[in-house]
């Protein structure tokens, strides 16, 4: 297949939610490096939240919007809008479409991407979830081949950008006042973020075969 | 760990429904977001409204200082995680008379995206919101870099001129210059002896080195600049006061208002013994202190430490800290 359905297809949005809940305890502790400790126990808590309200009947699009609704009115801290606006604009750009292919799931990628700018002052080397986020969305659009190949490019892309983060200096947020302290401790951000984008293309993958 | 906690999941909403119940004169609960503290006395007509909000952990702040003379409405988050953009939406309108709301918070990337959409979303209810960013750290940030200082204990003197300043009846505009105004004459620095812990992680944060003390250390346990052996208590005092008098050009005759907080786990007698020190060294420097404010004003679960704060006072900002002001953290009679 070329792609999957988008409805029906929210159990992918559930299975992110158990990665994240399985990697709490990681999260927080590479955050409480550098950070102060709490990404992990937030996430965790968002993430539950709206696993519990997807239902199997929802659509990959309304998955992704229920769990930016929790995390924008429920979570707080820089995650919540930072990824509630990621996951949002995910939902609009595959929207009331039948099938998630190759060409919907750039487009998806490409709305996360622009809306984390937006709401975030961050750019690409400032160790920020952007160092997953962008390498991944640019590895998806310029890889040759099928919807799968893509997606393992993909993730290769994602998990190469989290690791680049260790040798950061942090530039925004709060590690950013450590200076070269913060170096040498992957970002958390950009932790979960290759998280997320790994369970949601294996998600797919599962789903293509 | 040693806590009296039930679930780590629920010790926000538990805290909050015991502190609106332990001072249910000043403050209650937002009746639709359980996360919002709202004073008795707002909104108040004519007045501007006044907004603040923050990750939980600091008790009393930021909800005890909500209040009569202070601030309207708290938006609460999870601990050491800034509130969500809807908690400070709903304080935003619940601040509001029709006259403005000025939302005071401190500068951390979270707090500063959340109140961004909230005053967006307020925007469209025609509500408008202006703001005033704390960053009173000093060690958090080079002077030439001060945009991006952090807030902490500071706030507490901004939210007071704010208040009073709000109190009489002056527009948005005047109410937000005067508590810029006090928050660019306040500098604060924390030293932090050990280390805190969330207790959803069970663990310490972070490691301060048995006879080291963290100098510039943020009040969620953000790593300090620099980390020294730990001193006498007059030599803590001393370099504390050095840091923060380095930017305020104080001269004999100056007033200033000092601030020195716990950072939770201190004995409040030690925080006397830092305050001996900086008000004899006031003292001889000829630098009157108005209001001195001793205690676990602005903490950080039980870390071991404290913040001080030094405020320098023109004309209107000492005859605004000698108003009333009734709130649960903090009571000024006149």
């Amino acid at each position: 297949m070329s792609g999957i359905r988008n409805a029906n297809n929210a159990a992918i949005v559930r299975e992110i939610a158990e990665c994240i809940i399985a990697n709490k305890a990681y999260l927080s502790e590479i955050d409480g490096r550098i950070g102060d400790g709490d990404h992990g126990n937030n996430m965790a808590k968002g993430f539950a939240m709206a696993a519990e309200r997807i239902s199997d009947d929802d659509s990959l699009a309304d998955g992704l919007s229920t769990l930016s609704g929790v995390l924008m009115t429920e979570i707080g801290g820089s995650m919540g809008p930072l990824y509630g606006m990621m996951f949002e604009d995910m939902a609009e750009a595959i929207g009331d479409e039948s099938m998630v292919d190759a060409t919907q799931f750039q487009r998806m990628l490409e709305a996360g991407q622009e809306a984390v700018i937006s709401i975030g002052s961050a750019h690409v080397g400032d160790k920020t979830l952007l160092d997953t986020l962008c390498p991944a969305t640019e590895a998806f659009a310029n890889t040759p081949g099928n919807f799968q190949a893509r997606l393992e490019a993909m993730k290769a892309a994602a998990a190469e950008g989290r690791d680049s983060t260790r040798d950061m200096i942090a530039r925004v947020g709060r590690s950013s006042r450590l200076g070269e302290r913060s170096r040498g401790v992957l970002d958390a951000g950009a932790t979960s973020c290759c998280m997320i984008l790994c369970t949601l293309a294996d998600g797919i993958i599962r789903r293509l075969a | 760990m040693q806590r009296f906690i039930n679930n780590p999941d629920d010790l926000v909403d538990e805290a909050v429904r015991g502190f609106v119940k332990a001072h249910r004169d000043l403050v209650a609960l937002h009746p639709d977001n359980a996360r919002v503290v709202v004073s008795r006395t707002a909104p108040e007509c004519g007045r501007v409204g006044l907004v603040t909000g923050g990750g939980s952990g600091h008790e009393p702040a930021f909800m005890g200082y909500v209040g009569r003379h202070m601030v309207d409405a708290v938006a609460v988050g999870e601990l050491f995680s800034s509130p969500t953009a809807k908690s400070f939406y709903d304080a935003i309108r619940a601040a509001d008379a029709g006259n403005g709301v000025c939302v005071l918070y401190g500068n951390y990337a979270g707090d500063n995206m959340n109140v961004k959409m909230a005053a967006r979303m307020a925007a469209k209810d025609g509500i408008e919101v202006r703001t005033v960013v704390a960053n009173d750290d000093v060690c958090s940030a080079p002077l030439e870099e001060r945009e991006k200082r952090r807030g902490v204990a500071g706030e507490i003197l901004m939210w007071r001129a704010g208040g009073a300043r709000a109190a009489t009846g002056a527009s948005l505009e005047a109410v937000q210059a005067t508590a810029q105004k006090a928050l660019d004459a306040t500098r604060s620095v924390g030293v932090g002896l050990a280390p805190c812990t969330l207790p959803a992680n069970g663990r310490p944060n972070f490691e301060i080195a048995p006879g080291t003390m963290e100098v510039g250390i943020g009040h969620h346990g953000e790593p300090g600049m620099e980390v020294v052996d730990l001193k006498a208590a007059d030599a803590v005092a001393d370099d504390m006061l050095d840091i923060v008098l380095a930017e305020q050009n104080l001269v004999a005759g100056d007033t200033v208002s000092v601030l020195v907080s716990g950072l939770g786990a201190t004995p409040v007698n030690e925080l006397y013994i830092l305050y001996d020190r900086i008000a004899t060294r006031l003292d001889a420097m000829n630098v009157e202190i108005m209001q001195p404010l001793v205690g676990n004003y602005f903490t950080s679960l039980e870390m071991m430490g404290a913040t001080l704060t030094v405020m320098k006072l023109d004309d209107e900002l000492r005859a605004l800290l000698a108003t009333e002001a009734s709130c649960p953290g903090l009571k000024v009679t006149p």
